[in-house]
């Protein structure tokens, strides 16, 4: 449970970032997850992406639905505002929220039952709307908190504990975003967290939607011996296709292209993405190519993950798309709201 | 129609007032986008603006084209403006549905129909008087093209009747200009189609009736809106920054409105930027969570929908409710149950808004009469949402929302400061020794909340799932009960705040009326015909929940009441008898619910008949009860 205190003992290496805070300010409660429950390796691993990006704790705002994986925002930054809304409701929330106050950071957690089955209509359209948010699908092919039936992920063919194999298509979450116009698109694996944490940090510099799809084992439902969701599944068909690194804007950004690199993406705040390693002909910008490079490579049962597709320009972000000001729409001066009377009864001349 | 026979009962047959000057119901039955409802609205308008109390309603059918549809127009110096059905005057423009609709005329009534054919003997009636205008022979000898007759068609009755009624020509004439002051050739072809009805009218027939229209000042100080419009304007007012929203008739017009004002008065003349988001939604469910999510952040928020979009946001309002954020929902009631019937009214949403969502859950809900109150209420929606810290429904229907209504003008009063009710400010969090969400409670039974992005220290989790008084999570029976007891200590602590009842008292009353909503104008119409046949009755307008003193006060001050509602279940007969301390037994209801509004002879014939059931136990057995109006 959230309420038991976590022990005090630290390790060692706490740097403070630049707003002077270490990990341990970016930390929550104590985890209620089953031991070696992916979810939590991935908790880290936004832990870590935030403190690193000097994010200020109490600017964000951590949303989740209802699952093992929307439990987890209260493991992490115990200093931001966080909601645990309802199953496959969060998307709508986040999107109210970042309507109400653009300046704040949001990340979604969720589930792949949160996602793509309650929730799919909800995250589809919030892909969409292209809503500032980063958005960690949490993805173990199960229900892990209603005790192990298949979600929508599972792949045809991928045995449950009891050794019943699924027999419906899955849902890809990546392919899916992809096809809705996504401007960000990234899995990853809760295991490989030098993957992860870049990725977390470029979505969450990210303006729009950043869709993280992260595999992330069950280990109570779903990690035997025939699921593709599986520790050992996914270590030995995971593909780290796409190598990258995130580049603050505050570094110094060199003009040349850093040894190996192949290619680099601007963000809007100014910071880079850059690409070290892609598969030869591979342009992570262009996503007829990536959806096709993706069907392909995914037909042999491999998982690549990597930060798969970047555009920020693809489509505007719902704020530019909606013309609203800077200034969130939250500190707006009443008076500037109000038209007032005088309006009111020159419009009702109109009325007669 | 509905002539049932009341004879035998003390006070004397249904009968309403004679028409006359200013005082008559005229139907127009056309055929859905044809061009009639612009037509229609122009009478309806040139009659307000001739200073004469009015009232419009349309009686649409649920498509675009092609099904039949009626406009009625009644026009009443005294003000009775609620519907009525007893029409004085069809004009039938349909030939599809003349033979219903000549039958609805009263006996001495008129028809005015199209001539350019004839009219089969089947449908003629001795006893109301036919004026035939060969309006398709006209059309086609004055105008060009296909369209342009058909629209035409409408704009020639309105000349027929201009001259019928007598309406002011100068008026007329004035609404042409500012409709088409940019357009001269539109300009010139209305008014050309204006005049040969009119011409033709006085050329063949007697003008104008006995009924008839003679210039007041009655309507000065007013003005002509629809309730979605005047909902949108207090959402505008109320400084509502995000709307989210899924199309639904009757509501789609608060949104489209609340766009117009907003690009209107809320975009900055030099950047071209906009002051407030509205989102489209994927659907209600979504619509109500970008609502709370916006709150949560701390904006001013709103949706409108309707039943449908109710039951599917129950989900999320028990959140709301539950975790304590403010939202504003705008029900624009319609026929139900499911789909039922989207083009037609109804107050059936009562219960499930009262107690939207799972487990226990009770709401405020404000129930406006007329868009006037929409406006006014809407802005109160915003208030009572932020000082309570929970959803408030604002229950308005098709009738109040979509159909313009002669209403004061709306006042506003610059002082007006919103109520943003107990959110800390960053200064306030600092100074905590340490912020918890759910205490300590104010005499309203409120805790103080902070918003994101304000401070570290205001930081908490909300969640719709146990918690304590504290904000964490829980299971502990007396933990989670601590707080739902005060959430009811809440919504009780509301009835002081919301609208209060409008009570009227008649010296000599023997029982009380209760209405709400919309029923209003028909049920004080009913009252004064009781009245003047020596039938006395206070009256209560219920104007919110939860119900104040003031409600308990009139429950308790007679032995008898007659509940009318516009749904089948009697459903605020039932949040009386659940949420006061008042006795089943002495409430009766008074049902109408087929889909129009509601009529005063639907409230007397109901009250007629149950009364002698109270004077006189004995009395409904020596007499032949009449049919109950439907
Ligand atoms: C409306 C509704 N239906 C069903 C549930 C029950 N429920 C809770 S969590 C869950 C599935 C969670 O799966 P997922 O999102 O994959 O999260 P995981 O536990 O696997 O991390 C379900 C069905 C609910 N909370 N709400
Ligand atoms: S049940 Fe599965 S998903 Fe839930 S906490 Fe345990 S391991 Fe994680
Ligand atoms: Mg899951």
């Amino acid at each position: 449970m959230s309420y038991i205190r976590k022990p005090v003992a630290r390790h060692p290496s706490l740097r403070a970032n630049a707003l002077g805070l270490t990990l341990r300010d970016y930390e929550g409660a104590m985890s209620t997850m089953c031991a070696g429950c992916g979810h939590d390796s991935i908790t880290a691993a936004i832990v870590r992406a935030f403190h690193e990006t000097d994010t200020p704790p109490y600017m964000v705002a951590k949303l989740s639905g209802i699952g093992c994986s929307s439990k987890t925002p209260t493991y992490f930054l115990s200093g931001a505002h966080g909601f645990n809304s309802a199953h496959g409701r969060m998307p709508a929330i986040a999107t109210g929220a970042a309507a109400a106050n653009r300046a704040l950071t949001l990340i979604g957690v969720s589930g792949d039952g949160d996602s793509l089955s309650i929730g799919i209509g909800q995250m589809s359209h919030a892909i969409r709307r292209n809503v500032n948010m980063l958005y960690v699908l949490e993805n173990n092919g199960v229900y892990g908190l209603t005790k192990g039936q298949f979600s929508a992920s599972a792949d045809p063919g991928s045995k449950s504990k009891r050794g019943e194999p699924n027999t419906q298509q899955s849902i890809d979450p990546v392919l899916l975003a992809l096809s809705l116009g996504a401007t960000f698109v990234a899995r990853s694996f809760s295991g490989d967290k030098d993957q992860l944490v870049p990725i977390l940090k470029a979505g969450l510099a990210h303006r729009g939607f950043a869709l993280v799809d992260v595999v992330s084992p069950c280990v109570t439902f779903n990690d035997h011996d025939g699921s593709t969701k599986s520790y050992l599944y996914t270590r030995e068909h995971q593909q780290a296709a796409i190598e990258m690194s995130f580049v603050p804007h505050r570094e110094e950004i060199v003009a040349q292209y850093a040894p190996g690199t192949t290619r680099e993406v601007a963000m809007h705040d100014g910071s880079l993405v850059r690409f070290s390693k892609v598969p030869d002909g591979y342009d992570p910008t262009d996503r007829r190519m990536v959806m096709d490079w993706l069907l392909e490579h995914q037909r042999s049962g491999a998982i690549p993950t990597g930060l798969l597709f970047l555009d920020p320009d693809a489509n505007p972000e719902m704020h530019a798309a909606s013309k609203t000001p800077e200034m969130p729409l939250t500190d707006m001066p009443y008076d500037k709201l109000c038209p007032g009377s005088a309006a009111l009864d020159a419009l009702q001349r109109g009325y007669r | 129609m509905h002539e049932g026979s009341l004879t035998g009962l003390p006070s004397g047959p249904y009968k309403e007032a004679p028409s006359g000057p200013n005082d008559f119901a005229i139907k127009l039955a056309n055929v859905n986008g044809t061009g009639s409802a612009s037509a229609n609205a122009l009478l309806m308008q040139a009659i307000f603006r001739m200073g004469i109390p009015v009232s419009g309603k349309n009686l649409f059918p649920s498509n675009i084209q092609g099904l039949p549809t009626w406009y009625e127009i009644r026009v009443n110096a005294s003000g009775h403006t609620a519907r009525t059905a007893r029409y004085d005057l069809m004009v039938a423009m349909n030939a599809e549905t003349y033979a219903a609709d000549i039958a609805e005329v009263r006996w001495g009534g008129w028809v005015l129909y199209d001539s350019t054919g004839p009219l089969k003997k089947s449908l003629q009636r001795p006893d109301v008087t036919f004026l035939g205008v060969p309006y398709a022979r006209l059309c086609l000898e004055n105008f060009a093209g296909a369209r342009e007759r058909t629209l035409m068609k409408n704009i020639v009755y309105v000349g027929t009747l201009a001259a019928l009624l007598d309406f002011d020509m100068s008026v007329l004439s004035g609404m042409l200009d500012e409709k088409f002051g940019k357009k001269p050739a539109l300009r010139e072809s209305n008014a050309k189609a204006i005049q040969i009805g009119y011409d033709w009218a006085k050329e063949h027939f007697q003008c104008p009736l006995p009924i008839r229209l003679e210039r007041m000042n009655a309507t000065a100080d007013s003005i002509l809106i629809d309730g979605n419009t005047a909902t949108a304007l207090g959402a505008l007012y109320a400084g509502a920054t995000v709307a989210a929203w899924y199309p639904i008739t009757p509501s789609t017009s608060v949104l489209d409105a609340f766009k117009t004002f907003c690009e209107r008065y809320r975009v900055d003349k030099a950047t071209g930027e906009h002051r407030y988001c509205i989102v489209q939604a994927e659907d209600e469910l979504a619509a109500i969570g970008m609502v709370i999510g916006a709150t949560w952040a701390g904006a001013r928020a709103f949706t409108a929908t309707s039943g449908p979009g109710i039951s599917l946001m129950g989900e999320l309002v028990g959140l709301a409710y539950y975790a304590e954020i403010p939202a504003v929902i705008v029900d624009v009631q319609r026929v139900g149950p499911s789909t039922g019937m989207p083009t037609r009214t109804q107050q059936g949403d009562i219960l499930l808004c009262a107690y939207a969502s799972h487990g226990d859950t009770k709401h405020i809900l404000l129930f406006p009469s007329n868009p006037g109150e929409c406006f006014h209420f809407a802005v109160a929606a915003f208030d009572l949402a932020e000082r309570f810290q929970t959803p408030v429904f604002m229950l308005s229907d098709l009738d109040i929302g979509m159909n313009d209504w002669v209403v004061p003008k709306l006042e506003w009063n610059d002082a007006y400061k919103p109520d943003r009710g107990r959110v800390l400010t960053r200064d306030e969090i600092a100074a905590l020794p340490k912020f918890t969400r759910y205490s300590p409670e104010d005499k309203l039974a409120v805790a103080a909340r902070t918003v994101p992005g304000v401070h570290e220290k205001g930081a908490f989790f909300t969640r719709g799932s146990g918690h304590n008084k504290l904000g964490g999570y829980t299971e502990i029976p007396e933990e989670y009960a601590e707080v739902m007891e005060r959430l009811s200590r809440k919504h009780r602590a509301a009835a002081a705040l919301v609208p209060p009842a409008v009570i009227e008292k008649r010296p000599g009353a023997t029982f009380g009326v209760i209405t709400i909503g919309g029923c209003d104008l028909a049920v004080r119409e009913a009252l004064e015909q009781l009245a003047a046949r020596g039938v006395k009755a206070d009256s209560m307008r219920i104007r919110a929940f939860p119900f104040g003193d003031d409600v308990e006060a009139f429950l308790a001050s007679h032995d008898h009441f007659f509940v009318v509602e516009q749904n089948r279940d009697a459903q605020l007969r039932s949040l009386l008898v659940l949420e006061t301390p008042v006795a089943k037994e002495k409430l009766r209801s008074v049902l109408a619910y087929g889909g129009f509004p509601l009529q005063a002879r639907q409230v007397v014939e109901g009250i007629l008949a149950q009364l002698p059931d109270i004077e006189d136990p004995d009395f409904a057995d020596r007499r032949e009860r009449p049919r109950r109006a439907s």
